[in-house]
């Protein structure tokens, strides 16, 4: 019986403890099981890819400065990139010279993953890891990634990397990871969250050339629709078909 | 009165650690790193403690291929409030939320081969370049 009797206030004390530990811990309680906290981190989550928008660029190779790089710099910093140029090393985007031998003219511009309409580094990857998103960005899924490298020998820009060593201090917003393949996601972390432009567009407008429009193709009133309703641009190998996102002009 | 030490003792640990229950069994329990003071789970611990790699699993989907953010059950928000203190991480050293747990476990963890294990606060200004 004693023990009966010590047993009830003692867990009562217990209750009452634990009650103003955890608001001391917990915020504070509006009521039981509500706090101002968890109220704060019950934010909605933002809609997702949408099929009415195409995102898309308009790279404009008379505006592209030689041996600037920007735009590279930029994309490195933005997705945690080492910026080494080696055969093992990822370049998400790389300065491309070309010179028209029979004239000596020479341009340069910017060559990167070209989101493609149809893309062939979807249709060969043997496990689903490379797929399309309905906005039209192409990405990898690292989770289902298996590094097999078939849409590397695919793609016509040798637009994507591997991953060949372990990777520390990744950017919160792009986990990176040996064994996997990675390409351009046309920023598609700041894309999500609302943004408009991407790192190297950003970059591009910042050093003064304006070389790189970005947006969406889909809406007629954006600035790349306009852009490229009214001049003349193409598509880096147009012959296969594959509808890049990606337009060069002047080239 | 020294039934009462001992209840308020177990509260305490129970409140502290992380782990409700009878915590002198005879079984040993990793001792887990409270959260930052002043942050509230998503969920309850315990429900947490079972559930989470399904939570993060359905949520990297919706992410990753669906390209919806910001939703409740984020790795990055884990990071946020769970990283140690003292090495900025959830996995660096054994004592690290995540680790001292999945070591208990013998559970391989693959998510912090690609994902940093530090905050944002921490990871955005630390980034090599």
């Amino acid at each position: 019986m004693s023990t009966e009797q010590e047993k009830q206030p003692s867990s009562a004390a217990r209750r009452g403890f634990l009650g103003v530990a955890a608001a001391g811990l917990g915020g504070v309680m509006l009521a039981p099981g509500i706090s101002l906290i968890e109220v704060a981190q019950a934010a909605t989550p933002t809609a997702g890819a949408s099929s009415k928008v195409r995102w898309g660029m308009l790279i404009d190779t008379t505006k592209c400065a030689d041996g600037c790089t920007d735009c590279v710099t930029a994309c490195n910093t933005e997705n945690g990139l080492s910026g080494g140029t080696k055969a093992t090393d990822s370049q998400w985007i790389r300065k491309v010279q070309i010179k028209e031998i029979k004239t000596g003219r020479t341009a340069s511009a910017p060559v990167m993953c070209q989101h493609c309409a149809s893309p062939p580094c979807v249709d060969v990857c043997p496990t689903g890891a490379s797929f399309k998103r309905p906005d039209g960005i192409v990405l990898v899924d690292r989770h289902i990634c298996i590094g097999c490298r078939y849409c590397m020998m695919a793609c016509p820009y040798k637009a994507r990397s591997f991953v060949h060593e372990e990777i520390t201090d990744q950017q919160p917003d792009v986990p990176r990871g040996k064994g996997c393949v990675e390409s351009c996601t046309l920023c598609v972390h700041r894309l999500d969250k609302g943004e408009s432009t991407t790192a190297c567009a950003e970059a591009c407008t910042k050093a003064g050339h304006g070389a790189i429009v970005f947006g969406d193709l889909n809406n007629p009133e954006s600035e790349i629709s306009r852009r490229v309703r009214e001049l003349s641009s193409t598509q880096l190998r147009a012959d296969l078909r594959l509808d890049p996102g990606v337009r060069y002009q002047g080239l | 009165m020294f039934a009462r030490a001992l209840v308020l003792g177990l509260g305490l640990f129970a409140a502290t650690a992380g782990f409700a229950g009878d915590a002198a069994g005879r079984t040993p329990h990793p001792v887990i790193e409270p959260a930052t003071q002043g942050t509230q789970c998503v969920a309850d611990p315990a429900y947490m403690r079972r559930h989470h790699m399904d939570l993060l699993k359905h949520q990297r989907d919706d992410t990753v291929r669906g390209g919806i953010r910001g939703a409740k059950y984020s790795l990055k928000d884990c990071i946020d409030c769970h990283a140690s203190q003292k090495s900025n991480s959830v996995v660096k050293d054994e004592t690290n939320f995540c680790v001292s747990c999945h070591a208990y476990a013998a559970v391989k963890i693959d998510c912090f081969e690609c994902h940093t294990s530090k905050p944002r606060t921490v990871a955005q200004k630390g980034a090599t370049q």
